[in-house]
């Protein structure tokens, strides 16, 4: 199916909704890996919104990119809790297992701070991480 | 054949629930998925025979069945970690099916609905009011008293918003009571619509939690008929910790950037589009089905301290030992939940600070344990409770580390609005490394030859750390919301509390 086509169907999908901008966002993000040019036009034509009012939006929210990358992503939560447990001891071994080849990334709690140093994976969840288990999760990836 | 019953609740599955359910279903047993105690340093928690088998592996399985009882830890309830707590809002963790309508119903579930409906509006407000709810989310605002004012707010079209944007660090209980407990949400959210009047409602999660979303969207399917003609529909955040502030999520539901607004006007008179909006917190909401239920006022008014009325869904976490969720009336100390519950920290060594209420609340020192879970008495000691959420750190802690940390985060989650929480925060980093370096730099301003005004020398360590202290002070009057507002207690608290780190 062409970009076109998928788009409006996204827009299409949500265009009944109160405030539908946030989950049409959310689905053309996951339908191409980003929100770039194209889509932004598009989703602003139908809304009635400025391009600038999109973008606005899209750079505000984290989980937004305007750039598709298709590395794999390993989100590593990096706050107080997980702090506490000992997560930044094992970010250089991450790094390095990482290198180019996966996007490791930063979340500010998964909610699971009891059992840290966690991680996610899509929508799967690690716990009870030390560097051996986090280094083979990135190479797993 | 009995039953197993292993949790589906997302810490449960990080620690490889999923793992040892199958291998209980491939030994021929009946597996039933069920919510999760909150003794999560047990998790994987499998309930065998009525009995607690803790930290389970799949090569496990095989001895279990086999009557070993190396892993038991005996009947569960009677575990000391849940005997000694009073679970209202938790009552069914554990226990039940978190999406069987049937558990829901066996254990009382829509009886609070069942009976607000058949009550006056005006009735079933004055009861909230007189249990004593207070907000669960942070600010501690009587919920009755805001549901009151959007039931008199003019206007037909009125909404109910689930703040369900828990991001604060060591805050799990609305996860758990997402997964664990969906059906007790909706059912209080119908019991506000009711209340104040609203045909629709929205559930605002953050999008780092996927398992919620979805336990979420099955049970308002399997629910809808039930709460109709009440309507509820799940938002999805888009990862930005400011979104939890109330009006900045009402934005952010409207698809617009999550910005905080300046109040007035109040959500309840001007929210969701502008119209008469009840926010709440999923605890708030979810302990009105118990406030509701015959008799659940009164029991309610009769727990806690002073005006801090009800239990509170505390969360342990960070270096602990005995980490998880334990519900307890309000004014117990942080001695006994860290100590006696919690069980000091998991590494051994002594507790150094305890950062209470997420990433904007203080870094308690251990001379300040014997402090009530109380408002009240939170705020007095320049603290605060926030959404219930404890993180123990032990003596490798830096304070000036996490004191940077405070700013830091603030500077990078800071919705923009306003100039001392935008600019401040980052200054606020400067400053602290500039604390730590150590080396005193010359004011670069000063070092302009035209400047003849300005101070010719470094500033001392001493005025750094007075001009943080006036940063935080500008931080903390002059922001517009929570987020630039309250990062100068963590800041602060590690200032006053340990200050040998910042010389
Ligand atoms: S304090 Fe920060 S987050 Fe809050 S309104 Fe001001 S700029 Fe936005
Ligand atoms: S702080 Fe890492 S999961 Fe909460």
């Amino acid at each position: 199916m062409s970009q076109g086509k998928r788009l409006a169907e996204i827009v299409a999908a949500h265009a009944h909704r109160e405030g539908p901008l946030l989950p049409i966002l959310h689905d053309v993000q996951a339908a191409f890996g980003c929100i770039d040019r194209e889509a932004e036009a598009t989703i602003a034509l139908a809304l009635n919104l400025s391009r600038a009012e999109v973008r606005g939006v899209v750079s505000f929210y984290h989980d937004f990119r305007v750039e598709a990358d298709p590395r794999p992503e390993v989100q590593l939560c990096r706050a107080e809790a997980c702090q506490a447990r000992g997560v930044e001891a094992l970010v250089p071994a991450a790094e390095a297992a990482a290198g180019d080849r996966v996007r490791l990334s930063t979340a500010y709690c998964l909610g699971l701070c009891s059992v840290g140093p966690n991680a996610r994976v899509g929508d799967d969840l690690f716990a009870r991480l030390d560097e051996a288990a986090l280094v083979k999760l990135i190479e797993a990836a | 054949m009995t039953a197993v019953r292993i949790s589906d609740d997302a810490l449960a599955l990080a620690c490889g629930a999923d793992a040892v359910a199958e291998a209980f279903e491939a030994a021929g047993c009946k597996v039933e998925r069920v919510s999760s105690w909150g003794m999560q340093w047990l998790e994987p928690l499998v309930e065998f025979d009525g009995r607690g088998f803790a930290r389970v592996e799949t090569r496990h399985v095989k001895a279990i069945l086999g009557e070993d009882v190396r892993q038991c830890i005996g009947r569960i309830e009677a575990h000391p970690f849940i005997a000694r707590q009073r679970r209202l809002t938790f009552a069914r963790a554990g226990k039940t099916r978190p999406l069987s309508l049937d558990d829901y119903i066996a254990t009382g579930g829509w009886a609070g609905l069942t009976r607000a409906r058949s009550l006056a509006p005006q009735d079933v407000i004055a009861e909230v009011v007189q249990s004593g709810l207070r907000g669960r989310g942070g600010a501690g605002f009587p919920a009755g008293i805001k549901w009151k004012t959007v039931a008199e707010a003019p206007g037909r079209r009125k909404y109910i918003v689930c703040n369900a944007d828990e991001g604060d660090s060591g805050t799990f209980a609305d996860r758990m009571l997402m997964e664990g407990d969906p059906f007790a949400l909706i059912e209080g959210m119908a019991i506000a619509a009711h209340a104040v009047g609203a045909d629709q409602g929205y559930i605002y999660v953050r999008s780092e939690y996927p398992h919620a979303i979805q336990k979420l969207n099955s049970a308002l399917d399997l629910s809808a008929e039930i709460v109709a003609p009440f309507r509820v529909e799940v938002r999805v955040g888009a990862g930005a910790y400011v979104c939890g502030e109330e009006t900045a999520l009402l934005n952010s539901l409207e698809g617009k950037r999550g910005e905080v607004r300046a109040k007035p006007p109040l959500p309840a008179l001007a929210g969701l589009f502008d119209k008469p909006t009840v926010v709440n917190n999923v605890l708030t909401l979810a302990a009105a089905p118990h406030i509701l239920r015959e008799g659940g006022s009164a029991l309610y008014q009769s727990l806690g301290t002073g005006r801090s009325r009800g239990t509170m869904p505390i969360q342990l976490a960070g270096n602990i030992r005995y980490g998880g969720l334990c519900e307890v009336p309000f004014g117990i100390t942080l001695k006994e939940l860290v100590d006696e519950i919690g069980g000091g920290t998991v590494s051994g060594r002594p507790i150094k600070a305890v950062q209470v209420g997420g990433p904007l609340g203080a870094y308690i020192h251990p001379d300040q344990f014997d402090l009530p879970f109380d408002y009240e008495a939170y705020a007095a000691a320049d603290a605060l409770i926030g959404h219930g959420g404890i993180v123990v750190f032990d003596d490798t802690a830096d304070m000036r580390a996490q004191a940077r940390f405070a700013m830091q985060f603030c500077a990078a989650e800071s919705c923009g609005k306003c100039t001392p929480c935008r600019i401040g925060a980052v200054r606020g980093v400067e400053l602290i490394d500039r604390i730590g370096a150590g080396t005193r730099i010359a004011d670069p301003v000063g070092a302009l030859p035209q400047m003849h005004n300005a101070p010719k020398t470094a500033r001392t360590c001493e005025e750094d750390i007075a001009l943080l202290e006036d940063l935080c002070e500008t931080m903390r009057f002059g922001s517009l919301c929570a987020l630039g507002g309250f990062t100068p207690y963590p800041v602060l608290s590690a200032l006053k509390n340990w200050p040998e780190e910042f010389e």
